[in-house]
């Protein structure tokens, strides 16, 4: 077994304003009077791999506040992300962050 | 109403023959919904197919041109692997393997969406009291048979989900 290297960081871009500035869409879904939770939940796990209490909590996000964001990336990602949700029946869409 | 359960790697359920009509009937009319009764502006297929870019028409239907077709194929790819999974006639047993389980519970989600909007439920409507209300005004009602296949159909997407996470 060995240590994690015990070295300092140098110059470390920050994380916040690089990922802002790589990552301008998000793939938004929306609530809808018909999908079941325990589906939407499913869905968010089949298809980003989340653990099944971020994907309750992200389904919760989107039941109670009426849409959330569930990923963000480059704009052709975002948009096949939109696809594949589409192709489980939930309404998603694209946009800028 | 029949549930499904988990069987080994499969989810198994027992139809009765009313329930595979049913099933038969929904799977086919999505089908025709999205072979030669396909109509852009009708609110279903907006639904099934919602716009990418809602403020911005012309990415959405650019957007449409490319993808439309394949997610178009999936579906239709879906509803058929409920029917050919369906007993021949009358009753009988459904067993699915993973890959079948997962495009019934995708075909039945579609339905319950198409049905949902033909009925044109919103987050306030409580099905039980529609279906009441449908029943006290005349109980052989169109919608009193989609307002009872809408609730079927989400009680057995329900057993379905369940059957397949096990």
């Amino acid at each position: 077994m060995t240590a994690a290297p015990q070295t300092t960081p140098v110059d470390q871009p920050d994380v916040d304003e690089a990922s802002e500035f790589a990552r301008p869409w998000v793939t938004i879904v929306h609530n809808d009077p018909v999908n079941l939770m325990s589906y939407v939940t499913w869905v968010f796990q089949q298809l980003f791999g989340y653990s099944r209490d971020k994907a309750e909590l992200l389904m919760l996000d989107v039941h109670q506040k009426g849409k959330a964001i569930v990923s963000h990336g480059a704009r052709e990602r975002m948009e096949h992300d939109a696809t594949r949700l589409h192709s489980y029946g939930l309404w998603a869409t694209v946009d800028k962050q | 109403m029949t549930m499904f359960r988990r069987v080994g790697g499969e989810c198994v359920a027992d139809f009765r023959e009313d329930e595979v009509r049913v099933l038969r009937k929904v799977a086919e009319e999505v089908v025709g919904l999205l072979t030669e009764g396909f109509e852009r502006d009708d609110p279903v297929v907006e639904r099934l197919f919602p716009d990418v870019y809602p403020d911005q028409p012309r990415d959405s239907a650019e957007f449409r041109r490319f993808t439309e077709g394949d997610l178009k194929t999936a579906k239709i790819d879906q509803a058929a692997a409920v029917l050919a999974a369906l007993p021949e006639d009358g009753r009988g047993e459904v067993r699915l393997d993973p890959e079948a389980a997962e495009c019934w519970l995708r075909a039945i989600n579609d339905a319950r969406l198409a049905l949902g909007i033909r009925l044109e439920l919103t987050d306030d409507t409580i099905v039980e009291y529609e279906l009441e209300e449908a029943l006290a005004v005349d109980a052989s009602s169109a919608r009193v048979f989609q307002l009872s296949v809408y609730s079927y159909l989400g009680y057995l997407q329900e057993s379905l989900l369940d059957a397949i996470i096990g």
